[in-house]
């Protein structure tokens, strides 16, 4: 990844900054501001979309291994140029814009959904501060400026003018604020515990990474940060046995690039919020730099987001929807819970807390986990919820035997 | 560089009122009712661009995290539910009603503006001084303290109302 070498001390806004206004005359000072921000904006962005590239990559050739399958190989060395062909490919197609559709709406769409990816980057924590520098409320910036994309979803399918669009966006929409709560809630529960709203002092604070001190956390982030990027066991907003495409159907060319962009970019910026919330961020052990330890740690939870996506089949509506508001909400609520009344008793001071309460906090919590998720998850067991009576598709037994049919129709009747 | 940045604030702040200001009058004057909750969404993320400004960086976020996160969706997901979305809002009889409770809300709040002391600090945005006392001041502890001990029975208040919402919704559905 090209965040290493262009990372230094002092490579943040009021580096850049400094290094201008010492050869500028102070009535000059909006251009510095300008050039700064321009350059900041170059290189966030190179930076995040190079990523992205080779994630592309990366993820096809191993969802290739996973399924025994070799995946992209054909284009460069390993098949490495994959993604500048399939770029290629994208901005050569005709950019349709559908008959009917809000022509400004659909156009904005994309830029809307790209955007907050590439603000959240720049606060992101590489080597002790972030390229803005350090914000003292990075945590709720990150978080705030996510919940954007819900609109973008919503201005995409709305202007298609496409039922499918539509009912992908609705989808989207229903999904994405449900599971932003547990996320929220599992964030302040960090927050808590570190005693700070910025994204660096939670690194500083972590002298034990806290996917040790709260697993709970750790899993209801995973789980909800899937679900906000939308990836496969909760896609169902692009279920494309049922809705086409959703939201972005009508898409295409330049267009469908951005979505497609964006997409692929949110689980490189959820792996370095993961990374930097619960592993502890750019700190390790050893000669190895900071931003190295920074990428490993990010490429790690990059390789269980793929496995994951192998792994797992699409949930339904009902699942999705059940998960998000009776296990990762009273689990994350269960978590902020045990997590303040530590900290109460603890009573951390101007420092924080010390390692050994947060060792302490460490045992307390695996067991605090390990019961709830038991609870959690025998309450809501598959035995107990309701299951939808299966409808039996008159083409998949077209030349079944009739007895097996009727003994499916007794089996649905029964339950 | 905090005392030359000041020219730069004034910008900022123009371009930022401008576009709140531009974009509260579209979501009236817009016919598409789509578009106007668009425009709104403007509105709330201009308002938090001034928080930005005035120093108050986490207000700002609370702002874009409740009003355009949360609250834009769920107008645009009411919006997208109605009859005729594109010529959804047109001018009807109730323009005396309007007139005249928008009229006592301006009052209220000329009445709030005039009778604030606004010299609670002295020296100019950007001065040295007051980045210091900005640097020095605990925003999130500040507000936490005034909310759960000084205005702890209004916050709770306002959260009752909240509740009544949800059940009430709940209340109505359950009847068909």
């Amino acid at each position: 990844m090209t965040e290493i070498l262009i990372l230094r001390s002092g490579f943040d806004f009021n580096g850049i900054y400094g290094f201008f206004d010492e050869f500028m005359p102070d009535s000059l000072d909006w251009l510095v501001f300008l050039i700064t921000s321009l350059i900041l904006a170059i290189v966030i962005i190179n930076a995040v979309v190079l990523s992205t590239a080779l994630l592309t990559w990366f993820e096809r050739r191993l969802l290739g291994r996973f399924q025994s399958r070799l995946g992209p190989n054909r284009w460069g060395p390993f098949g490495l140029l994959q993604p500048i062909a399939d770029l290629v490919s994208l901005l050569t197609k005709e950019d349709t814009i559908p008959e009917g559709a809000d022509k400004p709406i659909f156009t904005l769409a994309p830029i809307v959904f790209l955007a907050p990816a590439l603000i959240v980057f720049s606060v992101i924590p590489l080597h002790g501060g972030s390229f803005l520098g350090n914000l003292n409320v990075g945590l709720i910036f990150v978080i705030a400026i996510t919940s954007i994309n819900t609109l973008a979803v919503f201005m995409a399918g709305w202007s298609s003018l496409n039922k499918y669009a539509m009912f992908g966006a609705m989808r989207a929409v229903a999904m994405l604020i449900s599971y932003e709560i547990p996320m929220g809630i599992t964030v302040v529960a960090v927050a808590l515990v570190a005693q700070t709203l910025g994204l660096s002092d939670v690194v500083l604070a972590q002298d034990i990474p806290y996917i040790l001190v709260m697993p709970l956390a750790f899993l209801v982030f995973i789980t909800a940060a899937s679900a906000e990027m939308s990836r496969t066991p909760f896609d169902l907003i692009e279920s494309d046995s049922e809705l086409g495409a959703g939201y972005h159907t009508e898409y295409s060319g330049a267009k469908f690039a951005l979505l497609q962009l964006t997409e692929f970019m949110a689980p490189i910026i959820v792996a370095a919020l993961v990374t930097t919330l619960f592993l502890s961020g750019w700190r390790g052990y050893g000669p190895i730099p900071g931003p190295v330890w920074f990428v490993i740690k990010t490429f790690i939870v990059l390789f269980g987001f793929v496995w994951i996506r192998a792994s797992w089949p699409r949930l339904r509506v009902d699942q999705i929807m059940g998960l998000a508001w009776k296990g990762l909400l009273p689990l994350s609520i269960i978590n902020l819970f045990v997590v303040a009344i530590e900290v109460f008793i603890f009573n951390p001071g101007e420092n924080g807390l010390s390692t050994t309460d947060l060792w302490i906090m460490t045992g307390v919590n695996w067991g605090v986990t390990i019961i709830a998720i038991f609870a959690i998850f025998n309450l809501l067991g598959q035995s107990k919820s309701e299951r939808p009576v299966p409808v039996i598709s008159p083409l998949a037994n077209m030349y079944a035997n009739t007895n097996t049919v009727k003994k499916i129709t007794d089996l649905a009747e029964a339950e | 560089m905090e005392t030359d940045t000041a020219f730069i604030i004034d910008v900022v702040f123009w371009i930022i009122a401008v576009c709140t200001i531009f974009s509260a009058i579209a979501v009236v004057f817009l016919r598409d009712v789509f578009r106007s909750a668009l425009f709104l969404v403007v509105t709330f993320i201009g308002v938090a661009g001034m928080f930005l400004l005035l120093r108050a960086e986490f207000l700002a976020m609370v702002q874009i995290l409740l009003y355009v996160g949360a609250i834009a969706v769920l107008i645009l997901f009411a919006v997208v539910l109605t009859r005729d979305v594109e010529q959804g809002s047109p001018f009807n009889g109730y323009i005396a009603p309007a007139l005249v409770i928008s009229g006592l809300i301006l009052a209220g709040v000329i009445f709030v503006i005039i009778n604030t002391d606004w010299n609670m600090t002295s020296g100019e945005i950007g001065s040295e001084e007051l980045t210091f006392a900005f640097s020095e001041t605990n925003i999130v502890g500040n507000i936490a303290e005034l909310l759960i001990k000084k205005y702890v029975l209004a916050f709770e208040a306002v959260s009752i109302v909240l509740l009544g919402a949800v059940i009430g919704a709940l209340a109505i559905v359950r009847r068909r």
